[in-house]
C-alpha cells in the first residue's frame, strides 16, 4: 500500500463535536490555564486575551491574527529579529505533529500565547498554549461524512481558521461553518452553507469583517454557481449572499457597478451565457479575500466556469474570472473586472489581491496587485477598479501577447488572445498543444508577500505548460463536470518552479530561483529582509529579500504546500510552516510529468516527486538559536 | 462506445459485486479477438486494447485516455501512475478484472478510520464515466502490462463512423 498507515495520537470522536484533551482547569499561574493572562515575569509578547477585539489583535505585530496576517493580504510581517545578518543561524525550535495526512495548505494563527491551527479532513482545529510547551488547550474534530472527499478536486485541503469577537471560524469541507469559542472550543454556532451533494464544498480561510464573517465556496469542476457570503459573527445567520453569475439580484449588482470605469448595466452576466447554463456556471470562490477599511471594499476573485469543454458554454461566462470589489455590509458589487473572458485554460481568478499603495508615474496610487493563474500581473487602482498596468510575470506565458490597455479600444481590457493556444477555437476533439500556463496556472492559491519598502512581489510561481484537448460532458448534481484531458509538462528550461521578486508595476523581475518541482508553498516577507517559502521537496528555505540569496534550508517531513508565517512570543521570533505534500502538486506530480513532445522512443520524462517525499502532517517551527 | 448490451453487462456486474471475493479475479489474455465498432475484445469478452508495431493505438483505447483524465486522473493521477493519496490503477489492474472493475466504479470503495479516510465516489450514475467504462478499462489495461507507455498516445486509429453520434446520445447532450 502507498500509505502509511498512522494512528492519530488523539482518538477521532464519533459523535460529538468537540473533544476536549483534558478539562479547561481554572489553576491561575503558569500551567493548567485556559485563559492566557500577565503572569507574574513580565513576558515580552502579546499577553492579548483571546477575547480582544480582531482590529487590536491584528494590529500587534507579534500576532498573526488573520490568516493573511492582515486585511491587505501583504504576509509582511514588521518582526526583524530574525534578518539576513543571522537567518543563518536558523534552528528548529519545536514541531507539532497535526496528525492527518494529505494536503497541509494554509497557516496557523497565533494571538497572544495561543496558536491556532486545522488539519486537512477531517478539519480538526487545535489550540496550542505557547505558554506551556505548546500544550494542546483544546482540540475539535468535527464529524464530518467521508463521502465530502472525493467530491474535492485538489485534495482534502483546507487554507486556515479565522479569528474575531473571541470565536475561532472554521470552514469546513462540507461546507458547515462553525464557530468555537477561542478559550474553550465549545461550539458557539453552526451553518451550513451548501451541500457536497451538489458538489459543493469548503477549503478557503474565512475573513472576518467587523461583526461580518466572509466565506466563499468550491466548486468549480462540479458546476457549483459560485457566491461569497456574510455570516453574522454573532449566530451565523447569512446576512449577504452575492452570486458570481446570474440575475443582477443575485450577483447583487446595482446601476453604479463599473468595470474598467464604465457601468456594466443590467443583466450583464446573465446575457453572457447561453440559456440559463449560468446555474451551472462555476466561477467559485475559494482563494483569499482582503479588504480596505478606509474604502470600506472587499476584494475577492471568482474562479473558472463550469465544464472544461469551453464549446459547451458559449458567451464570456460572466462573472467568472473576475475580480470583485463588493460593500461588505450589503454585498453589493462598486467594480468588477473579468480578466479571462470565456476561459478557454483552467486560468481560475481566485487568487489573493494584495492591496498596496504603490509609486505610479511619480504619484502614490492605491492599488490593488494580483498575480493571475494566467499568467498576469494586474495592477488596478482599487478605489474604482482603473487597469493600471498588467504584465506577465513568466517570459513563457504564451496563449496571449498581452493585455488590451488602450482606452479607447473596443478590446479595452480584453486578453489578446492567441488562437493556436486556445482549446475549442478548432473545434473539440482536438489537442491544443504547448499552451503556456498549464491550467494549474503561472501561480496559484499559494500567496505572494509584498515589501512596502521594497516595494517588491515576492511570488511563488509555477513554470509549467500543457496540452489541452476538450470533448463534450454531461451534467449531473454531485458529479465532476470537466470535459477536458490535460498533459501537463515543464516549460521552457525543464523545470517547474520558479520563485521571483517581481516589480508588477513595471514588469521587471529582480531576482529568480529555479526550482525542479512547482513552489506551491506560500512567501512570508518581513522587516529583517528576509523572505521565506517552502518547497515540495520539503524545504523551508531563507531568502534574502534584496538579492535573492538562499541563507537557510532545512528539510522538513514532506513538501510544503502551506503558507510560511512568524509570530514572537515570549521576546523570541519564531518562524512556522505546515508540511504535508499534496493539493493538486500531489495529484499532478507525484509519478512525475512526461514531456509528449519528445517523440518516440524518448526516454523517461521529468523527475516524480513521489522520489523526493510522501504524505506527512507537520508543523515546524524555527527560530535563532539562545534564550 | 458499445451499445444497449452495456447496460446488461453493468447491471450483472453490479449484481455480482456483493459476492466477488475480495481477491478478485486476475484479468486473462488481453490479446484482442474481435471488434464492433472499433472496440476490440479478448476472447473472454472483456474490453482490451490492441497496438500495432508501430505504436498506432486503437480507438477505444485512445478515448479511454482522454476519458480516464475527465474524472480519473483528478485522484489518479497522470497515466493511471497513482498521486500523493489514491492508488496507481496501472498496477491495480493486474490484479482485478473487468467486473471488479465496473463493481468498484460503480459502487465506489471506502476506508475510512482512524488511520486515514481513503473514499473513491461511486460513479455508477456518473455517464461521463459509465458510457467510456469499456474504453476507459482498455486503457488502463494496457497501461497494466505496459503496452503503452505514459503520456498521450502519439498516434491512433480515426474515429468510427457513429462513434460520435452514439457518445452524445449516451450522455444525453445535444451535438
Amino acid at each position: 500500500m502507498r500509505y502509511a498507515a498512522r494512528w492519530i495520537g488523539v482518538a477521532l470522536c464519533a459523535f460529538a463535536g468537540a473533544t476536549l484533551i483534558a478539562p479547561p482547569t481554572v489553576a491561575q499561574g503558569t500551567s493548567g490555564t485556559a485563559t492566557p493572562q500577565k503572569s507574574s515575569t513580565q513576558k515580552t509578547g502579546s499577553t492579548a486575551s483571546p477575547s480582544e477585539s480582531l482590529t487590536a489583535a491584528a494590529a500587534n505585530p507579534n500576532n498573526w491574527a488573520i490568516p493573511t496576517l492582515d486585511y491587505a493580504n501583504t504576509r509582511y510581517s514588521h518582526l526583524n529579529q530574525i534578518n539576513s545578518s543571522n537567518a543563518s543561524r536558523l534552528q528548529v525550535a519545536w514541531t507539532f505533529s497535526t496528525g492527518v495526512l494529505r494536503g497541509h495548505e494554509g497557516q496557523p494563527l497565533v494571538i497572544g500565547n495561543v496558536m491556532y491551527l486545522v488539519t486537512p479532513f477531517p478539519n480538526n482545529v487545535f489550540a496550542l498554549d505557547l505558554n506551556n510547551n505548546e500544550r494542546i488547550l483544546w482540540q475539535y474534530t468535527p464529524t464530518q461524512n467521508p463521502d465530502v472527499i472525493p467530491v474535492m478536486c485538489c485534495d482534502t485541503v483546507n487554507r486556515g481558521v479565522a479569528y474575531g469577537d473571541g470565536k475561532i471560524i472554521l470552514h469546513q469541507a462540507d461546507n458547515t461553518v462553525v464557530a468555537l469559542d477561542a478559550q474553550t472550543g465549545k461550539e458557539a454556532w453552526k451553518t451550513a452553507l451548501a451541500s457536497y451533494k451538489e458538489g459543493a464544498t469548503g477549503t478557503e480561510a474565512p475573513l472576518v469583517i467587523g461583526n461580518k464573517v466572509i466565506v466563499g465556496v468550491s466548486g468549480g469542476e462540479y458546476g457549483v454557481q459560485g457566491f461569497l457570503a456574510a455570516l453574522d459573527i454573532n449566530d451565523g445567520k447569512v446576512l449577504w449572499k452575492a452570486f458570481s453569475e446570474g440575475p443582477d439580484d443575485q450577483i447583487l449588482f446595482d446601476a453604479n457597478t463599473t468595470s474598467l470605469g464604465k457601468p456594466v448595466g443590467a443583466d450583464s452576466s446573465v446575457k453572457t451565457w447561453k440559456g440559463d447554463q449560468w446555474k451551472i456556471g462555476g466561477g467559485d470562490t475559494w482563494g483569499w479575500y482582503s479588504y480596505d477599511p478606509k474604502l470600506n471594499l472587499l476584494y475577492y476573485g471568482s474562479g473558472n466556469p463550469s465544464t472544461w469543454n469551453p464549446n459547451q458554454r458559449p458567451g464570456d461566462n460572466k462573472w467568472s474570472m473576475t475580480i470583485f470589489a463588493r460593500n461588505p455590509d450589503t454585498g453589493v458589487a462598486k467594480w468588477v473586472y473579468q480578466m479571462t473572458p470565456h476561459d478557454q485554460w483552467d486560468y481560475d481568478g481566485v487568487n489573493e489581491m494584495i492591496l498596496a499603495d504603490l509609486p505610479v508615474n511619480g504619484q502614490t496610487v492605491p492599488t490593488l496587485v494580483h498575480f493571475d493563474r494566467n499568467g498576469f500581473a494586474y495592477v488596478l487602482n482599487r478605489a474604482n477598479g482603473e487597469l493600471i498596468a498588467a504584465h506577465k510575470f513568466d517570459p513563457a506565458v504564451n496563449w496571449a501577447s498581452g493585455i488590451d490597455m488602450n482606452k479607447s479600444s473596443p478590446n479595452y481590457g480584453r486578453p489578446e488572445v492567441d488562437d493556436k493556444y486556445a482549446p475549442g477555437s478548432r473545434g473539440v476533439n482536438v489537442n491544443y498543444t504547448g499552451i503556456c500556463p498549464a491550467a494549474l496556472g503561472s501561480k496559484d492559491e499559494q500567496p505572494a508577500a509584498y515589501d512596502p519598502v521594497t516595494h517588491l512581489f515576492y511570488v511563488p510561481t509555477n513554470h509549467v505548460c500543457m496540452d489541452y484537448e476538450p470533448y463534450p460532458v454531461a451534467y449531473s448534481a454531485g458529479q465532476p463536470y470537466v470535459g477536458a484531458t490535460l498533459s501537463m509538462f515543464p516549460g521552457p528550461g525543464g523545470y517547474m518552479g520558479r520563485f521571483i521578486a517581481m516589480d508588477p508595476v513595471t514588469g521587471k523581475t529582480t531576482w529568480e530561483i529555479n526550482d525542479q518541482f512547482s513552489d506551491w508553498g506560500g512567501a512570508l516577507a518581513t522587516a529583517g529582509n528576509v523572505v521565506f517559502y517552502g518547497t515540495l521537496k520539503g524545504y523551508l528555505r531563507a531568502v534574502d529579500a534584496k538579492t535573492g540569496k538562499v541563507l537557510y534550508e532545512f528539510k522538513t517531513p514532506s513538501g510544503i504546500i502551506g503558507n510560511v508565517m512568524t509570530y514572537m512570543h515570549d521576546g523570541k521570533q519564531y518562524v512556522a510552516v505546515l508540511s504535508g505534500v499534496g493539493g493538486w502538486a500531489g495529484i499532478g506530480l507525484a509519478a512525475g510529468l512526461t514531456d509528449p513532445h519528445a517523440g518516440l522512443g524518448a526516454v523517461g520524462g521529468y523527475a516524480a516527486l513521489k522520489n523526493y517525499t510522501t504524505l506527512g502532517g507537520q508543523l515546524t517551527v524555527f527560530a535563532l538559536p539562545g534564550s | 462506445m458499445k451499445g444497449d448490451w452495456r447496460v446488461v453487462f453493468v447491471a450483472l456486474a453490479l449484481s455480482m459485486a456483493g459476492s466477488i471475493a475480495s481477491f478478485a479475479d486476475a484479468p486473462g489474455d488481453p490479446q484482442p479477438v474481435n471488434q464492433t465498432g472499433g472496440l476490440w475484445t479478448a476472447k473472454d469478452g472483456s474490453p482490451t486494447y490492441r497496438i500495432s508495431k508501430d505504436g498506432t493505438v486503437d480507438w477505444g483505447t485512445f478515448i479511454g485516455f482522454l476519458r480516464y483524465n475527465d474524472t480519473c486522473m483528478r485522484c489518479h493521477g497522470p497515466d493511471g501512475d497513482g498521486s500523493s493519496y489514491a492508488p496507481a490503477l496501472a498496477k491495480s489492474l493486474k490484479a482485478i478484472d473487468y467486473s471488479q472493475f465496473i463493481a468498484d466504479v460503480a459502487a465506489g470503495i471506502k476506508s475510512v478510520n482512524t488511520a486515514q479516510q481513503l473514499v473513491m465516489p461511486a460513479l455508477g450514475d456518473d455517464k461521463n464515466v459509465m458510457c467510456f467504462i469499456s474504453e476507459i478499462y482498455s486503457y488502463l489495461r494496457a497501461r497494466s502490462t505496459d503496452a503503452l507507455g505514459r503520456g498521450r498516445p502519439e498516434k491512433h486509429d480515426p474515429s468510427p463512423a457513429g462513434f460520435d453520434d452514439a457518445s452524445y446520445k449516451c450522455l444525453g447532450i445535444p451535438q
